[in-house]
């Protein structure tokens, strides 16, 4: 039985031009980056090449661009590197944040940092009046997130920034929002992105750190990324980032409508049988955040899984059994143990709608 | 046939799902999550640790067969936690796997069976399950060091019905030497003895987080209501017992009772310890009540022989011969040779 994938909110197939395009770089191109000899030439070339690439494709400069080993270390080099800049300074930000960046704000609080976190409303969008009362002089940092990577839901981040108006410095972790929405560095001051959320490989992502923003390291070390992130450089997972990100920029407006197209299907055959936990304009348009009624969704999961659909609760602890969603909890959701998510890729077809429709019916007990 | 066979990552289970496997049945693996630390984390030491949900998945890879981590936890803290704590707060010895085995393992995963369009629940007990005169009977196992049946004495026909005990029929150094053929890793794995919930056997931190107030002192009296010392919470106490009492009077002492309000408990001789008989509540049969005044053989504790007794009709058993330390809160399981009968709770 072949897997009908619609868990690419947790994670994306590799876009066949980023496998091609990592290909050398595991085998004759092995170079380290920081080096003087030819092969460490090439590899740094490459490197720096990939930078150039992402920094092209989000308006800012290559020195801006800074190489992790993915979203959490983004999020964890945002939050902690600028709150443990310079003594500790405090940060502001909201519940339903990615747990790396509200377990790296409870690291800073624990440091003796001063965090807040702001409440949001019953469709997970947080107040930017809220966000900037909270801010007070001994803020530094305010954390928010592009889209929410559980329910899909967009946060206010243009009127954000006009409430802030410079008071703090302001990140976003866009690692859910990338592959579908026009995300740009105009106004934030740090962006957090992870490769394999986008057809790129994993355990590879970027931090956008603007040219003046003061950041101490988390990872000390050779002082690679000029002193920004220490450790040798993943060469082969930076190119394949710089290609599934111009892939993802390039086909961005045919995403947004063939997956959407997906989706919407998805749930038009769902008929009554399930409803959206936040209305569609208010999300990202390859997710499907749904509640089956009097369904517990640890149960609806393993029955998708015995019929060959992968979808997710979204929020599970690391033995894969299902926990309570903090973001559903913030939000005051009714049932939080009856959502489910289903989300859409670049690799999801008509089919996968259709067939993962049916799947849920069944799964649920409501005969075809 | 679809099974769904509760794996702890322990070696009995292991071999459970391995012989559904051989039998050509489509097996589903699951662990139960029944207890987590304050952030939902799976506990590092005792049963249902992260490393034991660990050796369930890659003895379920191994297999080829699907495997889940089920939340329990819910269910277990108000089905198992919570009357632990209220039976050690009124002075009681619980026995927290038998309640596990009612009100969360044989209820929630028969339901959940249903739901996986599974026709069986399997689990690596050591305990048989066999047809005979149009009934199902649960006996013992055929490893009578390892023999579980008194911790499922509270199930009744329809769960019978649907269960298999596949190591019941086997030894326990058998079930190591399957394991250790077919190359799963939990072959030389030893045996849990703890409390799940609890680990390394160290009750008292948790009461004293739980239940701090059975676990503050009070003090010790003798039947005839001299007071010879002090305790440190009646937690540490249950009928029976003999060691750990801190006082020498000659002759030994064992606990007679705990009074939970006064946080009181009384030591006496041996001959202060003797029951005639006991009372039982929340008593279920496997099959049809026993008959008033019909004999019987009750297990009153998890490890110890079965003694000849009668029924009496009435939710009271009494013993052929007098018995020491019945105590309040602990099973006790009826027998009819190696058949169980039923069993309840000791009042």
């Amino acid at each position: 039985m072949t897997d009908t994938y619609l868990d690419h909110a947790a994670t994306t197939p590799l876009r066949p031009e980023v496998r091609e395009a990592m290909e050398p770089f595991a085998g004759d191109a092995y170079g380290n980056a920081s080096g003087s000899h030819g092969v460490s030439r090439r590899a740094k070339n490459a490197l720096e090449e990939a930078r150039e690439r992402v920094a092209g494709a989000l308006g800012c400069r290559p020195r801006e661009i800074v190489f992790t080993a993915g979203g959490t270390e983004a999020d964890n080099l945002a939050i902690k590197g600028v709150a443990l800049s310079d003594g500790i300074g405090g940060v502001v930000t909201v519940a339903t944040e990615h747990e790396a960046v509200l377990e790296s704000a409870d690291f800073v609080r624990r440091l003796g940092g001063e965090v807040k976190v702001v409440g949001v409303d019953r469709f997970g969008r947080v107040d930017p009046q809220e966000i900037a009362t909270a801010v007070t002089g001994d803020t530094r940092l305010v954390s928010v997130m592009w889209a929410n990577n559980e329910t899909g839901t967009l946060q206010p981040l243009a009127a954000l920034k006009g409430e802030l108006a410079g008071r703090a410095l302001l990140h976003t972790d866009a690692v859910q929002a990338f592959i579908s929405e026009e995300v740009s560095v105009e106004g934030v001051d740090l962006l957090s992105l992870a490769a394999h959320k986008f057809g790129g490989p994993k355990g590879v992502g970027v931090l956008y750190v603007r040219d003046g923003v003061r950041l101490e390291p988390v990872l000390h070390g050779g002082g690679q990324e000029l002193g920004r992130r220490s450790g040798t450089h993943n060469v082969a997972g930076a190119v394949g980032l710089a290609t599934a990100v111009e892939v993802s920029v390039a086909e961005r407006q045919a995403f947004r409508a063939r997956v959407g197209g997906i989706r919407r299907r998805f749930e038009s055959l769902l008929g009554g049988l399930a409803a959206r936990t936040v209305p569609p304009d208010l999300t990202l348009v390859q997710h499907a955040h749904l509640r089956v009624a009097g369904r517990r969704n640890e149960t609806m999961l393993v029955r998708l899984d015995q019929r060959g659909v992968a979808a997710s609760s979204a929020s599970a602890c690391q033995s894969g059994a299902s926990t309570v969603s903090h973001v559903l909890q913030a939000m005051g959701v009714e049932a939080p143990r009856e959502h489910l998510r289903f989300s859409f890729g670049w690799s999801s077809t008509m089919e996968d709608a259709e067939i993962a429709a049916a799947a849920l019916k069944e799964a649920a007990g409501v005969p075809a | 046939m679809r099974v769904l066979v509760a794996m702890s990552g322990g070696v009995d289970s292991s071999v459970a799902a391995a012989r559904m496997v051989a039998e050509g049945d489509e097996v589903i693996g699951v662990t139960l999550k029944l207890w987590a630390g304050p952030k939902g984390e799976m506990p590092t030491a005792g049963c249902c640790t992260v490393s034991d949900s660990e050796d369930a998945r890659r003895v379920a890879a191994q297999l080829d067969i699907p495997y889940y981590v089920l939340d329990y936890t819910e269910d277990f803290s108000i089905g198992v936690i919570d009357g632990f704590v209220s039976d050690y707060l009124s002075g009681r010895t619980p026995n927290p796997c038998v309640e596990c085995n009612r009100t969360v393992k044989f209820s929630r995963l028969m339901a959940q069976a249903t739901e996986f369009d599974c026709e069986l629940v399997v689990t690596g007990h050591y305990a048989r399950v066999d047809r005979h005169d149009g009934r199902y009977r649960l006996r013992r196992g055929a490893d009578s060091a390892k023999d579980q049946s008194y911790v499922l004495s509270m199930l009744g026909q329809d769960q019978l019905a649907r269960l298999r005990f596949p190591v019941g029929d086997l030894e326990k150094t058998e079930v190591r030497a399957i394991a250790a053929d077919l190359g799963l890793r939990t072959a030389y794995k030893a045996e849990s003895m703890d409390i799940c919930f609890v680990g390394r056997g160290d009750y008292r931190s948790f009461l004293r987080v739980q239940a701090p107030d059975a676990v503050e002192p009070g003090v010790l009296v003798t039947v005839d209501g001299r007071e010879v010392g002090v305790h440190d919470g009646i937690a540490g106490f249950t009928v029976g017992q003999r060691r750990g009492l801190g006082v020498a009077l000659g002759e030994p002492h064992y606990v007679v009772d705990v009074d939970a309000p006064t946080r009181t408990v009384t030591i006496g001789t041996r001959d202060h310890l003797a029951s005639e008989r006991l009372e039982l509540t929340n008593v279920t049969w496997t099959h049809a009540p026993l008959a008033s005044g019909e004999s019987t053989l009750v297990q009153y504790r998890a490890h110890a022989e079965a003694v000849d007794a009668v029924w009496n009709g009435d939710g009271t058993v009494t013993f052929v011969d007098p018995q020491m330390a019945v105590a309040p809160g602990q099973t006790a399981a009826l027998y009819r040779h190696d058949e169980v009968l039923g069993g309840g709770i000791i009042t």
